[in-house]
């Protein structure tokens, strides 16, 4: 048996409906599973994004420090990058936030609000710090492989996969390259 | 008029100059109106009226005189006696100019500009050949100094294709950027169909430092209306317009002031010198839009809609106002037309280079000892324009480089000083003639900055039809804002490079495909300024302020600023 | 009327003499995009996306301001031409604040549809996310959202060319332009405003919409155009 496929899955700042949409490919999962090992992501329990992966879809924007960081080193340990989905890809309606001042964000939503976060110095040390605008990823890293939709559909994302696995650059149709 | 009726003005005028013992030329143009012109004025128009020298003392306001930067000037001129010209002049100096040198004819010890300054000698004026004898605001003045001998040349003597054969023998080239062959132009219109015919002239500069083309109208109007007129015969137009911009008021007064002393002197209007030539001008205001220096987005403005560019072809040679036949040139290259129909075509073509021919006028400013206005002969070297007429660098600052051509144009560095300039070698160094700024940078100029600077007034004039230019200057300016903040990484550069290429090659409009001159000129020559602000994190002659940092690192800056913020 | 001949991509090809260069391309199976050109209205050559290199031309020339000459020698699809109509797609995504996530013109987008058939999966301009002025619900039934407006002024001429009533119109320049209503005022309060709807059907993206219409929900139709100046050519409605 061949060795498997190294995959990883990330959610950054975006919503996981990428990640909903890559479990409606269904009963394909179960074929996609048979050359996949799934190193990282929401989906398993592994603390730290490893070494040597092969293939890795990140959803959603760069929102945070901790966004940040975490892309790095996505980028330093694996072969093809996916931008997978619009607030990967464009920024999409994290990016919504890029007009205020994050400063009336946080207050508005965490201060003035019912909820409280710790401000200041101390927050540092908990917190990840928001960034003053939203990005998305190709601003922080190169990106090998586009896959625009709000969410991408199933098929879309199975085709992507798909040819990857048969160690082909994934070629979508104009009908499958569309936003929104 | 007639040519007799000319000629006798001409010479009543003469007479009048001669009658006068001394004559005291202010220089009344914009810049030295702004320093103090008018206060010179008038207290030599109260001394002489107080000592009664009316008669034999004479004030008058000319044009532009060159120096700018040091004005008010007051030039003295006795017959048989050498011009001298004092600098820096205020009402009382003034008072003593009339008492002590006027009358008698001693020259004053302080306040002279040295008679072999360097400004003056390696000039050569055509087109402002008058600017500082006459008075704008008087026909007899310019006709007393030859004018109108060259309309009347050309209506009693010439057939239209004989202007046109002229005017191309000269080799002129359009003064206002582009250099297009003045006189194929013509021919073009002249060729063109059509029964309505129109004439244009462009006087709308608006490159930041430039004012060639507000001192010609300025400073000799009747010039401008009599190379128009001379335009509109050999063409066929009877209908001319001459496109002022709002902001030049002076300007557009005397126009108007001269349009109305011509059309009674009837050498405009119906039957010019009793001939079967109609001419009419009439002054249309610009509203400050830089865009409408561009030829075709001018005529949508004369026409009164949307100062927006429209794509060539049609050619307003075939299609311009209102769908008819139109020759638009410059108010400069029109100064020219009655000195090449007075003096020949092969005079003309005698100076300059092989192909850029005759004499242009430039705006020196920045970083220069003599900012002013001069006009030298094509294929004069930068460093002679810099050095000799500008008197160099002050403040014992170096030279850095030359922008010509305004935001339109490029940066050039030391090493090209030595290039003559015409419109061929310009463009060569990634730079155009434009229509004359040329601001010069010492030393201490961050060229990023600079970039930044031309880039945010490009971005700020683009019209927004095109999106090339529309979008493309506000990408660009965005990275250059980045590099010059300290946020930007190498890739930028590269992105910079291929976005210029991109908007030069794709915008609708000169403005467009002008616009990224200035980064890339500067990329080309000055590269490691750039990479210096990225990679080194430093402006290398402290002029920017590295505040920020690329994204990547934001990772730890942010965390450190909100630390930082709590100390304090 | 005449025939002329013209090569486009080494192809002979014949037109109507009169024709511009886009009208030949398509009639003759070249495909070029577009974005403020419509069949019916004046071209304006202002998208750029139509650009094509006519041997012997100085510069790039718009396909759909240019008239096609016998014998001209057209290339429409270069490298260099692709990756410039990329670039200004993308330029486009990232001028105003184009989340098509929650567009009402998902799906009938113009600017989306054209991203996709030349490839455009991202932008690598940074985008400006610009402040725009509040979306005007005014009208009786459109709406105009100027975040995803591309400048294209295709509803100024069909308002100005078809309707005839000139309601729109275009305030400020450069990236600060901006579709107006009458003398800038509130389209609701509109007295030349026919509410023929003509705009909205032109309107390539999301920034003209029917109100009530939620995401993806814009229909929009725009052959009429064509139609209308058709019939006026033939002097169909005259009597």
């Amino acid at each position: 048996m061949a060795t498997k496929v190294r995959l990883a899955t990330v959610w950054l700042g975006g919503c996981s409906g990428c990640h909903m949409s890559l479990l409606d490919i269904d009963e394909k999962l179960i074929d996609l599973a048979e050359h996949i090992e799934l190193v990282y992501g929401p989906l398993v329990d592994a603390k730290e994004y490893p070494h040597d992966v092969d293939v890795v879809l990140v959803e959603g924007a760069l929102c945070n420090t901790e966004n940040l960081e975490l892309l790095l080193q996505i980028r330093e340990r694996t072969k093809i990058v996916i931008s997978f989905g619009d607030c990967a890809v464009t920024g999409n309606t994290p990016q919504l936030r890029n007009k205020l001042d994050i400063d009336d964000v946080l207050t508005k939503v965490y201060q003035a609000g019912p909820g409280s976060i710790p401000k200041g110095p101390e927050s540092v040390d908990i917190l990840p710090v928001l960034l003053p605008k939203v990005h998305p990823l190709h601003a922080l890293v190169p990106i090998d492989v586009y896959l625009p939709g709000c969410p991408p559909d199933p098929d879309r994302i199975y085709k992507v996969v798909a040819a990857l696995l048969a160690g082909e650059k994934p070629q979508l149709p104009a009908e499958s390259i569309t936003f929104g | 008029m007639t040519r007799e009726e000319l000629q006798a003005m001409a010479q009543k005028e003469q007479e009048k100059r001669k009658a006068f013992s001394c004559r005291l030329l202010v220089c009344y143009s914009t810049p030295c109106i702004s320093s103090g012109a008018e206060g010179v004025r008038k207290a030599l128009v109260d001394a002489v009226k107080a000592r009664n020298l009316d008669a034999e003392i004479d004030v008058t306001c000319t044009g532009c005189v060159g120096p700018c930067s040091r004005g008010p000037l007051v030039t003295v001129r006795r017959a048989g006696q050498e011009d001298v010209i004092y600098e820096n002049v205020t009402p009382e100096f003034a008072v003593q100019i009339l008492a002590k040198h006027a009358l008698g004819n001693e020259v004053l010890t302080s306040n002279v500009l040295p008679k072999d300054l360097p400004f003056f000698a390696k000039q050569l004026k055509v087109v402002l050949a008058n600017s500082a004898s006459i008075d704008p605001e008087s026909l007899e003045s310019y006709v007393g100094a030859g004018g109108y001998t060259a309309l009347l040349k050309v209506l009693e003597d010439m057939t239209p294709e004989q202007v046109v054969d002229e005017i191309k023998k000269s080799g002129l080239r359009g003064r206002g950027g582009g250099g297009f062959p003045t006189g194929l132009k013509w021919d073009l219109v002249r060729k063109a169909k059509g029964d309505k015919k129109y004439l244009v002239a462009n006087g709308d500069e608006g490159d930041p430092g430039a004012y060639m083309d507000r001192t010609t109208m300025e400073s000799d109007p009747f010039l401008v209306l009599e190379g128009m007129a001379i335009a509109a015969y050999a063409v066929g137009a009877d209908q001319g317009f001459i496109y002022v911009r709002a902001e030049y008021p002076l300007a557009a007064e005397r126009l108007r002031k001269a349009i109305k002393m011509a059309e009674k002197a009837e050498i405009l209007g119906n039957h010019i010198f009793g001939s079967n030539f109609n001419f009419h001008i009439d002054i249309r205001f610009g509203a400050g839009a830089f865009v409408c220096g561009e030829e075709t987005a001018l005529l949508t403005s004369v026409m009164g809609r949307r100062g927006q560019p429209y794509p060539r072809p049609p050619f307003p040679a075939n299609s311009g106002l209102w769908g008819c036949p139109t020759l638009i040139n410059n108010v400069e290259t029109f100064g020219n037309i009655a000195p090449i129909i007075n003096r020949g075509g092969d005079w003309y073509a005698g100076i300059g280079t092989e192909k850029s021919k005759g004499t242009k006028i430039f705006a020196l400013a920045g970083e220069i000892n003599n900012t002013g206005l001069i006009e030298v002969p094509m294929g004069i070297t930068l460093r002679e324009v810099v050095f000799d007429i500008g008197g160099g660098i002050p403040k014992g600052a170096g030279f850095k480089a030359a922008q010509t051509g305004g935001p339109s144009g490029g940066c050039i560095p030391a090493a090209y000083l030595d290039t003559p300039i015409d419109y061929e070698n310009l463009a060569a160094l990634g730079s155009i003639m434009g229509s004359g700024g040329l601001v010069i940078m010492n030393d201490r100029s961050c060229m990023v900055d600079v970039a930044r600077f031309f880039m945010d007034f490009c971005r700020d004039e683009s019209c927004g039809k095109c999106v090339p230019c529309r979008v493309g200057t506000s990408q660009m300016l965005r990275i250059l804002e980045k590099i010059c903040n300290g946020s930007a990484v190498m890739d930028d550069l590269e992105k910079l490079q291929e976005m210029g290429k991109m908007v030069q090659d794709t915008s609708l409009c000169g403005l467009g495909f002008t616009s990224p001159n200035p980064v890339l000129s500067t990329l080309r020559y000055f590269r490691e300024e750039y990479e210096a602000h990225i990679r080194e994190r430093r402006c290398p002659v402290g002029v920017c302020q590295i505040k920020e940092v690329p994204l990547a690192e934001l990772m730890k800056e942010l965390p450190r600023r909100i630390r930082e913020a709590a100390k304090s | 009327m005449s025939v002329i001949t013209l090569t486009i991509n080494g192809q002979e090809v014949s037109a109507l003499s009169g024709a511009t260069l886009l009208e030949a391309c398509r009639q003759n199976g070249v495909d070029l995009p577009t974005l403020c050109h419509l069949d019916g209205l004046t071209p304006i050559g202002a998208c750029r996306l139509c650009l094509v290199q006519v041997e012997g031309a100085r510069r790039l020339m718009p396909a759909c301001t240019t008239e096609a000459q016998d014998g001209m020698v057209v290339q429409t699809h270069t490298e260099s031409l692709k990756e410039y109509r990329k670039m200004i797609l993308e330029m486009l995504l990232s001028e105003r604040n184009h989340i098509c996530s929650v567009c009402v013109a998902n799906g009938s987008c113009e600017l989306r549809a054209r991203c996709a058939e030349l490839g455009v999966d991202h932008t690598r301009f940074e985008y400006r996310c610009p402040d725009m002025p509040a979306i005007d619900l005014t009208h009786e039934r459109n709406g105009l959202d100027h975040n995803r407006c591309i400048s294209c002024t295709r509803c100024i001429r069909a308002c100005d060319q078809i309707e005839g009533a000139h309601t729109l119109d275009m305030q400020g320049r450069g990236v600060d332009s901006r579709i107006i209503i009458d003398m800038h005022q509130k389209w609701g309060g509109s007295t030349t405003c026919t509410k023929c709807g003509k705009c909205v059907n032109v309107c390539p993206t999301g920034t003209l919409f029917w109100k009530g219409s939620t995401v993806a929900e814009m229909e929009k139709d725009v052959g009429f155009v064509r139609w209308i100046k058709e019939g006026r050519e033939k002097k169909q409605w005259s009597l």
